[in-house]
């Protein structure tokens, strides 16, 4: 048991896929994080397979998909999203996504491992981008106070497909044709999926999460490990 | 933040106004141009060359009628896009479509937000329209990307509510020197400000007829306060990975034995803005050799992609591609030897010292 715990507060190497996008600013919150001993851009398969967990970032799904592909990222991705702790936020959450539709012309690419399915650019153009406040009491607590969300082209949840997806945040308030109740955040085991932006916000509360995720996860598997031998 | 004057608390009565969605803040702004980071912003003339950049990687596309080169070539007065011709493109993508103004015409900019586009270029390529103003940028609820060439004019054109700056360079040329000098001006003068005290700042923003408070928080970060790409003139992959180097340097400073780091610089520029490098390299004829070339020899990643677009295939430029690559990969000079290959012939390009004072586009903009 002592060894569970001091294997939980391992601290974590955390990656940031850094093909396009606002990858800087994952990178710039993780490093006030304690529970991360490094923080580190991840452009090549080496570079994938030396982190415990990695943030997809916001930016564009389509550009991230063609880029990965070419340079021979795609597969490793796919490889270490089912097996490893991952957080995708907006185009991230697409690319995590088993099913996305309002793809382009020809469809996307997906990484998949998500039972959800989501619409891409849900709320329109720029104009309709927008930012909110969201309670998120699973994550944060029931008296904490609210997490500032923003809201840039984003996608939306439409449909949970397992049980074993976990919702993490609700829209409190109707967005132009998008309705209240309307799923942004879940969580499916060692997945993690966020329509908004928490990189843009300093409020650091949904990456020390996400984190303290990681810990548990790494200190379960390497449990598995221990009692198979 | 800086960009704000702070008001004392409770003096007056404020509602959280975030408590309720709020649409266009500067923050829902730079947002989008945060997001675009690390990424080819490319220029279309219309939805088939839309798609092949959406296929090539692009972040977003510039939708105009003529390219820069075309503009040149061609010379009268460049205006706004034709709204039918932009609202084609944005039904063709899922990127984000950007599209140009002329300087100070604001209705041209109230047209493009009523048809939704995501980003508008108040642009020195296009024919201004009012020599002394600047549109108020504030007013719209889309936001803008301005270029500059210098830091004064970027800090002028984010006071007039731009969320997004672009160093100017020379459209429409295939010569990235100027870019090269644009950015290397703004760096410059930031390290320059970044050593300065409070009261050198005070005349420093005067010589430069910037904003003092945007001018000492631009100091502060070691770099301009919003998302900055590099344009004009960027030709082939080695030129867009050019624009986002930047080598470090350590500033001693102040105490002699405090050594502050005042410039990180791991960047140089956020990302890249590419015009007539793309679909203009070489004449039409030397364009289909250089494709030719490019299939036979390049590596698998790097073949043309080939698009289906209404019953139509279109071959994708050979720069268009390793663009994307070479920027993501900017610092891997393996990685831009391998994408620089066999490119064919890039464009033809002007030499700046051939453009007479009133051809250079980049004089454009106060």
């Amino acid at each position: 048991m002592v060894v569970t715990l001091s294997q939980q507060n391992e601290k974590l190497c955390v990656g940031v896929l850094a093909l396009q996008g606002a990858f800087i600013e994952h990178v710039h919150i993780l490093k006030r994080l304690p529970e991360v001993a490094e923080a580190i851009l991840v452009r090549t398969q080496e570079q994938l397979e030396s982190v415990d967990a990695l943030i997809i970032p916001g930016g564009e799904s389509t550009a991230m998909a063609l880029i990965a592909e070419r340079c021979g990222l795609f597969e490793p991705l796919r490889k270490f999203t089912r097996s490893k702790p991952t957080w995708g936020t907006c185009a991230g959450m697409i690319l995590l996504a088993n099913e996305a539709s309002k793809t382009k012309k020809g469809g996307q690419q997906l990484l998949g491992g998500l039972d959800i399915a989501v619409n891409r650019n849900q709320f329109g153009s720029q104009v309709d981008s927008f930012e909110t406040d969201l309670h998120m009491s699973a994550v944060l607590g029931e008296s904490a106070p609210p997490f500032h969300a923003v809201f840039i082209r984003a996608p939306i949840v439409t449909a949970l497909n397992s049980e074993d997806v976990q919702v993490l945040a609700k829209l409190e308030h109707q967005v132009g044709q998008t309705d209240t109740e309307t799923i942004v955040a879940v969580r499916q085991g060692h997945l993690m999926a966020t329509a908004f932006h928490p990189e843009l916000t300093p409020d650091d509360r949904l990456h020390s999460y996400f984190v303290r995720l990681a810990q548990d996860y790494k200190g379960k598997s390497q449990d598995v490990v221990t009692m198979a031998n | 933040m800086a960009f704000n004057f702070s008001v004392p608390t409770n003096l007056t009565d404020i509602t959280n106004g975030h408590a309720k969605p709020a649409q266009a803040t500067f923050n829902v702004k730079t947002g989008l141009a945060q997001m675009l980071k690390g990424g080819v912003i490319m220029d279309v003339i219309n939805a088939e060359q839309a798609r092949i950049a959406e296929e090539a990687g692009a972040c977003a596309v510039m939708a105009l009628e003529r390219v820069p080169a075309d503009i040149r070539k061609n010379g009268g007065v460049a205006r706004m896009s034709d709204p039918k011709m932009i609202k084609e493109i944005k039904a063709a993508v899922t990127i984000p479509v950007m599209a140009k103004v002329r300087i100070g015409h604001f209705v041209e900019a109230q047209i493009l937000e009523a048809i939704g586009i995501d980003y508008i270029d108040e642009s020195e390529v296009l024919t201004p329209a009012d020599e002394l103003h600047h549109i108020n940028k504030h007013n719209f609820k889309v936001p803008y990307v301005c270029g500059a060439k210098n830091l004064g004019e970027a800090l002028r054109r984010i006071s007039e509510g731009a969320a997004f700056i672009r160093t100017k360079g020379e459209a429409g040329t295939g010569n990235v020197v100027e870019a090269v000098r644009h950015i290397r001006t703004v760096n410059s003068e930031i390290r320059r400000a970044a050593s300065m005290g409070d009261e050198e700042l005070f005349a420093y923003a005067k010589e430069l007829q910037a904003p003092y408070h945007l001018l000492k928080e631009s100091a502060r970060l070691g770099r301009l306060p919003v998302v900055n790409f590099a344009a004009g003139g960027v030709a082939t992959p080695a030129d867009a990975a050019l624009m986002m180097v930047w080598h470090g340097h350590f500033i001693l400073a102040k105490v002699l034995w405090e050594v502050r780091v005042l410039w990180k610089g791991q960047l140089g520029c956020d990302g890249v803005f590419v015009g007539s490098g793309i679909f203009k390299s070489g004449d039409p004829a030397k364009r289909a050799r250089a494709i030719g070339t490019f299939r036979r020899f390049i590596s698998p990643i790097l073949i043309p992609i080939s698009i289906n677009y209404s019953h139509v295939t279109y071959m994708s430029p050979p720069t268009s591609v390793p663009t994307v690559q070479a920027v993501t990969h900017y610092n891997d000079a393996k990685v831009l030897a391998n994408v620089s290959e066999d490119l064919g012939e890039a464009m033809v390009g002007i030499n700046i010292s051939d453009l007479s004072e009133d051809q250079k586009l980049a004089k454009r903009g106060w």
